[in-house]
This record gives C-alpha cells, sequence and structure tokens, in this order.
C-alpha cells in the first residue's frame, strides 16, 4: 500500500471510531464524575424507563404504519405504472426528487400550513400527521427502490403467463409479482424504517413525542445515560442500514442516504 | 546490428513465472509478434518494454541504450493498448496531440503532424468527435495515430485488434501493416491471434509457459514448426504419434500403420516422433479395391464448407486425420463414404518427442 | 408558500421576505451557507482523497469493501445520536479532551477559539456524515478512472500531475461537481445536529424551528418567508450548477 494511502485511511478511522469509542466509554461510566470504569447502571436506567419504551413504541409503530401504508400505495401505483403507463415513470421519477431536495424543514413548515385546521385526530396524533409526511419523506426511497425492483423482471412476460393461466388481477399482484419484487420491498421497509426511527425535525417542529425527541431530551438533562441511549439509536440505524445492503446484495446496492435524521 | 533487444527477462508474481529467460533481438523498422495463449507471458513481455513493469532479472536495450530502469514517461515508445484507452475528455485530435502537448510541440510543425497522422488513419473527417462517438475501430486508429504522434523508437501494440469485428480486425491489421511499413518503425505486437500474426510479421515468437517455444518468419513458423505445441498452435496440423522403424530407409510405424516418412531418414530406430501433416497436404479419394502405399483408410465424417475449400475430417483405425480439397472434390466424397488418405513422403514434417515425456500441452480452445 | 407573503392577519405583504434581508435574518444565511460551503469543499476533499485511497491499486481489497459499507451507514448518522457522540468526544468532559487535559494541554485554555458548541464545532460534527456521503457518492466515479489511461498518459511521456492535470481531474470534475452540490444541499438542510449541539446556532433552520414551536417568538408567517428562502438558495445553488455541470461533461454528451 502507497504511505500517502495509509495515512489517510489512518486518519479517517481515526475520525470515525474516536466518536463512536468516546460514547461508548460515556455510557459505562457512573453518573458521577471521578469514579471508575465500568457500569452498567447507565443501560438499566434505560431498560427502567418508562418514557423509553414509550417513545420507542410510538416510533416503531410509526415506522411499520409509514411502511405498510407506503407499500399499498406505491406497490400497485407502481405495478400499474410499468404495466400500463410507462411514459408517466419519468413523471413520478422527477416527483420523487422532490421530498429528497427539500429540506425537510422547509417541508415541515408547508406541511403544517396545509393541514392546519384539519382535524384533531389527524392533525393532533401522530398516527396522523406525523405518518402522512413520512410517507412523502420516505417516497423517494420507495420509488427508486421499487422501481429497480420493476424493472429487474419481466413485468408483461409474469403478467400475461399468469393472466393466462386464469389468476385475477388481485392474484397476479399478490402471488407473482410480489414474491418477485420482495428484495426491492424488504429493501425500501428497512430503509423507511431507518429514516422513521431517527426523524427529528418533523417531529419536534410539530410537536410530537417520538424517540428522537426523548433522545434529545435525555441529551440535554442526564449525561451518561444519554451515551447508553446514544449507541442503542446508532445500533437501530446499523442495524436497518446492514440489512438493507444485505437484502440489496445480489442487484449491487452500495447504500443510500436517507434525509430527516439530521 | 539489433535495434531493440530483450536479454534474458525474467519475471515472477508470487510463484508463477511469467517470464522465464526472454532473449530477443530486433533490427530496426522490423515487425515482431508475440504470439501465444493468454497467460503465456506476451504481455507482461510487452508491459516491460513500455516500463509499466520492472523484471527481476535481465535487461532492455533500445538502439545501444539500455532503459532497463528509465520511468515509462522517459522512454519515448508508442504503445496501443486493447481498448478505452483513449482520454474520454478529449476530442481525437486532443488525443492524439496529447504526447506533443506534454513536450511543449503541439504547435506550428506539431500541429501539422497531427493532421498528417489523422490522415495517415483516415480520420481527417473527424478530429472534433470525442471518443464515445467513435466506433471501436475508430477510436484504435486515433489510438495508433496518438502512439505515433510522439515519433516512438519503438511502437507497442497489445492485442489492439481483439475487442473488434472480424472484418474491421481483418481491413485494421492490413492498414497497421501499411502503415509501419510506411514510417519504417520498429515494432512490437502482442496478439493471441496466429492467422494475425502470420499476416502481418516480418518475424513471429510464438511463446508459452514464460519462455519462447519458436522464432522465426511466418513461413518458417508455418512450414517448419520446431515443437509440437508451436505445431499445434500454429494453423491446422494432423499429428501423428509414431515410431521410427528403420533410419535408413524413413519408415515409420503409426498405430500399426506403416509409412514412409523422408524428414524420418538419419534418425535413430525407435525414437519416438510426431508425423505432422499440413491437410493441405492430404491427399484424399475415394477407395477402390487394395490400399495404396503410405496410405491411411477411413470414413469421412464430417464435411466443413470454407468457401474454396472444404475441410473433411476422416476417421479410421485409431486415429483421425484433416485433409483441405477443393469443394468441388469433396462433392464426390459424401459423409459415409469410404476414402483413402495417402500421405506424401516428402510432405510431412517431423518432431523427435522426449523418449517418456507427454504428448502436448493441453490448449484453451479459445486460443486458437 | 404562499404564507411566505402574508402577515399575522393573513394580508398579503412583502414584509417578512423584506426582513430576510435584515439582521439577524440575514446573518442566520451567511452562517448557513458558511456552514454548508466549508464541509462540502472540506468534505469533498479528503472525502476524495480517501476514497482514493482505499480503491488505489496496492490498498488490500477488504478494506475498500469495509470503507464502502461503512460509509453507507455513516452517512445516515446524524442528528441527535453524532451530537451526542461528539459532545462525548469533545465536549467539556469529553473523552478527547481529558485525553488533552490529563496530558497538560487544555484544550479550551489553549485554543480558546475552538469550542464544539461554536460554528467550528458543528462543523467538525457534520463532517462524520458529509465524508462519508462523499465516498460513497465518489467511489464509483473513481473506479471508472481506466487503468489505461494513466498508463497510456506516461507512455506519452506525461509525469504523474499532468496525468491528473489533463486526464485524471477533467473526467472526474462532473461527478465532484454533482457530489458537491449533493454536500452543499445535505449540510444547508441539516437541523437536528446542529439543534442538538447548540439551539442558540444562528442558522436557518434553527431560526425557522425556533420560530415556528414559540421558543422564542411565535411568528409562523416570518417562519415560512425564512424557509422560502432557503428554497431560493437552493435553487439559485441549482442553477449554479447546472452550466457548471454541463461545461464539465460536454465531453460525455
Amino acid at each position: 500500500m502507497a504511505p500517502s494511502a495509509f495515512v489517510w485511511l489512518l486518519l479517517a478511522a481515526a475520525y470515525f471510531i474516536v466518536p463512536l469509542y468516546a460514547t461508548l466509554d460515556f455510557s459505562l461510566k457512573e453518573n458521577k464524575i471521578g469514579t471508575p470504569c465500568c457500569t452498567l447502571s447507565n443501560y438499566s436506567w434505560v431498560l427502567h424507563n418508562g418514557d423509553f419504551w414509550h417513545t420507542i413504541k410510538i416510533s416503531f409503530l410509526l415506522a411499520i404504519e409509514t411502511i405498510v401504508i407506503s407499500l399499498l400505495l406505491f406497490v400497485p401505483t407502481m405495478y400499474f405504472v410499468h404495466l400500463k403507463l410507462p411514459r408517466l415513470r419519468p413523471v413520478i421519477a422527477f416527483m420523487a426528487l422532490v421530498p429528497f431536495v427539500v429540506p425537510p424543514i422547509v417541508m415541515v413548515v408547508g406541511l403544517l400550513r396545509t393541514f392546519r385546521g384539519t382535524p384533531n385526530w389527524f392533525y393532533g396524533q401522530p398516527w396522523g400527521f406525523l405518518a402522512t409526511a413520512y410517507v412523502i419523506l420516505a417516497f423517494p426511497y420507495m420509488f427508486f427502490s421499487l422501481d429497480a425492483g420493476f424493472r429487474s423482471i419481466d413485468v408483461h412476460t409474469l403478467t400475461e403467463a399468469s393472466r393466462n393461466l386464469g389468476a385475477s388481477w388481485t392474484t397476479t399482484l399478490v402471488r407473482v409479482i410480489l414474491p418477485n419484487i420482495r428484495s426491492a420491498a424488504l429493501a425500501a421497509s428497512f430503509l423507511t424504517l431507518a429514516i422513521v426511527m431517527g426523524e427529528f425535525t418533523i417531529a419536534n417542529l410539530a410537536a410530537f413525542h417520538t424517540f428522537p425527541i426523548f433522545l434529545q431530551y435525555v441529551n440535554e438533562s442526564q449525561g451518561f445515560p444519554a451515551g447508553a441511549l446514544t449507541l442503542l439509536s446508532f445500533l437501530i440505524t446499523w442495524g436497518a442500514m446492514l440489512s438493507l445492503l444485505l437484502v440489496g446484495r445480489k442487484r449491487g446496492v452500495r447504500g443510500a442516504v436517507i434525509t430527516g435524521a439530521r | 546490428m539489433s535495434y531493440l533487444e530483450l536479454q534474458d527477462l525474467h519475471r515472477n508474481f508470487g510463484a508463477v513465472k511469467a517470464l522465464n529467460g526472454i532473449n530477443i533481438a530486433l533490427g530496426e523498422g522490423e515487425f515482431l509478434s508475440l504470439l501465444g495463449p493468454s497467460g503465456c507471458g506476451k504481455t507482461t513481455a510487452l508491459r516491460l518494454v513500455a516500463g509499466f513493469d520492472r523484471p527481476d532479472a535481465g535487461g532492455i536495450v533500445v538502439d545501444g541504450r539500455e532503459i532497463t530502469n528509465v520511468p515509462p514517461n522517459k522512454r519515448d515508445m508508442g504503445m496501443v493498448f486493447q481498448a478505452y484507452s483513449l482520454f474520454p475528455n478529449m476530442n481525437a485530435r486532443q488525443n492524439v496531440e496529447f504526447g506533443l502537448r506534454i513536450r511543449g510541440k503541439h504547435k506550428g510543425d506539431g500541429s501539422k503532424r497531427v493532421d498528417d497522422l489523422l490522415e495517415l488513419v483516415g480520420l481527417s473527417h473527424a478530429v472534433d468527435r470525442y471518443p464515445h462517438q467513435l466506433s471501436g475501430g475508430m477510436q484504435q486508429r486515433v489510438a495508433l495515430a496518438r502512439a505515433l504522434a510522439i515519433e516512438p523508437r519503438v511502437l507497442l501494440l497489445d492485442e489492439p485488434l481483439s475487442a473488434l469485428d472480424a472484418k474491421v480486425r481483418v481491413q485494421l491489421r492490413e492498414e497497421i501493416r501499411r502503415i509501419q511499413l510506411e514510417l519504417g518503425i520498429t515494432t512490437l505486437y502482442v496478439t493471441h491471434d496466429q492467422e494475425e500474426a502470420l499476416a502481418i510479421s516480418d518475424h513471429v515468437a510464438v511463446m508459452y509457459g514464460g519462455v519462447i517455444e519458436q522464432m522465426g518468419t511466418p513461413a518458417e513458423m508455418y512450414t517448419a514448426p520446431a515443437t509440437p505445441f508451436v505445431a499445434e498452435f500454429i494453423g491446422t496440423m494432423n499429428r501423428l504419434d509414431a515410431t521410427v522403424l528403420d533410419g535408413t530407409t524413413g519408415e515409420v510405424e503409426h498405430s500399426g500403420l506403416r509409412l514412409q516418412v523422408d524428414a524420418a531418414r538419419g534418425r535413430r530406430t525407435g525414437e519416438r516422433v510426431l508425423v505432422l501433416i499440413r491437410p493441405e497436404s492430404l491427399e484424399l479419394e475415394a477407395r477402390t479395391d487394395g490400399v495404396p502405399p503410405n496410405s491411411f483408410t477411413g470414413e469421412v465424417l464430417t464435411q466443413t464448407f470454407l468457401g474454396p475449400v472444404t475441410r473433411v475430417k476422416v476417421t479410421g483405425t485409431g486415429t483421425s486425420l484433416i485433409a483441405d480439397m477443393s469443394t468441388a472434390r469433396a462433392a464426390a466424397l459424401p459423409v459415409g463414404a469410404q476414402v483413402v488418405a495417402r500421405i506424401p513422403s516428402q510432405g510431412a514434417k517431423l518432431i523427435s518427442l522426449p523418449d517418456d515425456g507427454p504428448g502436448l500441452p493441453a490448449l484453451d480452445p479459445d486460443d486458437q | 408558500m404562499v404564507g411566505a407573503f402574508q402577515d399575522k392577519a393573513n394580508h398579503a405583504t412583502f414584509s417578512n421576505i423584506h426582513l430576510l434581508f435584515q439582521h439577524p435574518y440575514v446573518d442566520a444565511y451567511w452562517g448557513s451557507l458558511r456552514i454548508s460551503v466549508i464541509t462540502a469543499v472540506a468534505g469533498s476533499f479528503f472525502g476524495i482523497l480517501v476514497a482514493y485511497a482505499a480503491i488505489r491499486d496496492g490498498t488490500p481489497r477488504w478494506i475498500r469493501s469495509v470503507l464502502t459499507t461503512f460509509s453507507g451507514v455513516a452517512a445516515n448518522f446524524g442528528g441527535i445520536p453524532l451530537a451526542f457522540a461528539f459532545i462525548a468526544t469533545l465536549g467539556p468532559l469529553g473523552v478527547v479532551t481529558t485525553w488533552f487535559r490529563n496530558g497538560g494541554y487544555d484544550l479550551s485554555v489553549r485554543w480558546p477559539q475552538f469550542q464544539l458548541f461554536s460554528e467550528r464545532g458543528v462543523e467538525l460534527a457534520y463532517m462524520y456524515f458529509q465524508l462519508p456521503l462523499m465516498i460513497l457518492v465518489i467511489a464509483p466515479a473513481l473506479d471508472g478512472l481506466k487503468r489505461e489511461w494513466r498508463e497510456a498518459a506516461s507512455n506519452l511521456g506525461a509525469k504523474g500531475w499532468q496525468f491528473w492535470r489533463y486526464v485524471g481531474i477533467p473526467v472526474l470534475m462532473p461527478s465532484f461537481l454533482g457530489a458537491f452540490i449533493l454536500l452543499f444541499g445535505n449540510a444547508f438542510a441539516a437541523y437536528a445536529t446542529a439543534y442538538s449541539l447548540n439551539q442558540g446556532q444562528n442558522i436557518v433552520p434553527i431560526l425557522i424551528g425556533n420560530y415556528y414551536t414559540g421558543n422564542v417568538l411565535d411568528n409562523p408567517h416570518l417562519a415560512q418567508a425564512l424557509a422560502f428562502g432557503m428554497f431560493v438558495v437552493l435553487a439559485v445553488m441549482m442553477l449554479l450548477y447546472i452550466p457548471l455541470q454541463r461545461r464539465a461533461a460536454r465531453w460525455s454528451k
């Protein structure tokens, strides 16, 4: 290896590893300064905290809701577009770029204004307003992932074969098309999970108590348990992204960059 | 007086001996092809001459000057790569100009030279096109002009035609030879295509396993292969594993068949030899009563139409032979016909085989 | 977006837009631009160096696959957890701060202009997602640099720097510009990391958040105007980017 390459890689490794190490170090410290390493009390604090379980449940259920709505909405749409209206594809591709380009902080301002005055069961509940925002946020990832999935199979031949053998449209979609785009749908779902579990901007501005909001609250108030909680949240992102890479490996997926968490 | 010399070059990659003692001496203005199957070391040798790699032992001399340790950008060698070597951000003209620009000579005479070269390779109409707007054959023409622009001392070509269509390949190889002769430039050409090598070279060196098996003019290589490998690699050859019965009469024996071969005169009795017969020197006729001397009987297995000639495969006891004959005459010998193949006593060549050695090295069929 | 042009009683007005050009709002835009440009420049510069170090001949293959996998994950770090990781590293009680202090070098005394909660600190934290994003985006372009180009250049007499000057950099330029604009937008839109590090940070997303949630002053129309301004900045960046990109990539069309 060239010496300069070695130096650059070493510097990069240090920059990436030290903050992770520091977080681990914090998470193992007693909640008093000066006491020696190590204790698991911070982790136990997290696991015995009611708010932790409450917010992580909200975030997780929100993620599931977002994934289900998105798949129900986009899988049949994308199927139809690929089968009957291929000319519409570039239009949707362009629309999918919009949530990607518009900063979440700008998007939430627009959404809050658009939906102001809607009934409280929608506007005041995470399951309504926030889920809607997250479906929009996840749209580009759903689109590009599913689009790649649909393009890798021969939608026309599969559909004709299935219809020819007497299957209904629903059966065709569920029993023939879906299994063939499974890895694309899974990849999109993992991405959505990572987005929703880490999204702070919209939740904060719309004043909903999700997991990242709890994390920020602990950060401000409880130094050492925050270390444990931060590692936990890293693990969630890691898990989702590594699963994504695993499902996508055959299709050469190198990774994806999600919005909203920053 | 040789102009380019490779002196006992060795190069190992781990345990693999890519080059195991290569010696070449090439006169000024001559065209040498390094021919061999993939992995024989021919590209390694070329890269050593270009300076992209250094030998473990041995030296390279150009025009009396040792250049073994000169960096590639100081060697003044023009190289044409297999494919995709044009700089994609420059048009044809800028590509050709590149070497002169580096030397600060792209104005005035240099500019004229670029125009001349583009005309020489027949691309005057496409000077403004970028590489992706050029066909594969045109790209290689630009690459050739680019390599020639710096007035290199040696022109190196690394399988420049292998990525092209068959028709373009033949056309372009003739042009390369024409330009080489016109400029009188010393040229080293690497290829795995024996037909190509024979067609355009002054000399051909057949390489196998990191050594040169045989070097000679194309005619020598074709008519007098010196080793079993060369016999197999160049052209199509019938090979009969035989034992010398009588060194004075030139009589040999191949699976119970006694043959008279002039080339076997003077051989030691009992020596193992390989009898080599080109398909075009085998004479085939319909079998009548009685077997004429020096011949082999069998049945026509297949006929392959090759245009003016037809290749007929004959199989008989223990052996099968290939004969090329005029298509008209082949029509009289349909598949299944009983035939006699007469082996000319003068047309056959002979190679000694080691007494206990193997027959022939295995060849990758793609390389032929 | 209409809200940007309304006052508190929903009458049409340009006063919100006019306000954007005054203190402290214009300062927030400058702050946002500074952070975005600095982290995009540093991120794309160091990112391409690190990616090249991992991809070039001679570096073992496993380093490259570890780096791309890690980048795929790390490009998505950000926000609250990232801010905490940096507090744990360089905050007053941070691990690195403590190392230095134990070594007799007090960062806060010897280097007072550096503060994790200052603009430089926010930039340092942003680099944690900018760098991997650059690596992720530029790696395929670096892969596309063929060995033949380098060899052909050297064969024609070019020195190492001449290859980069005439071939390497021009060929990479379109991808590099694209990556740069992506990094710029990425930093420009970031909210959570800066929020968590320092809520008083004078950048546009923080201001919007403050006006919207009423932390400081409840004025949704001003927030909408600020958001509109961000949109305009991004649009201007795109307008600058497109002709540059077209010029850089004219050989590939």
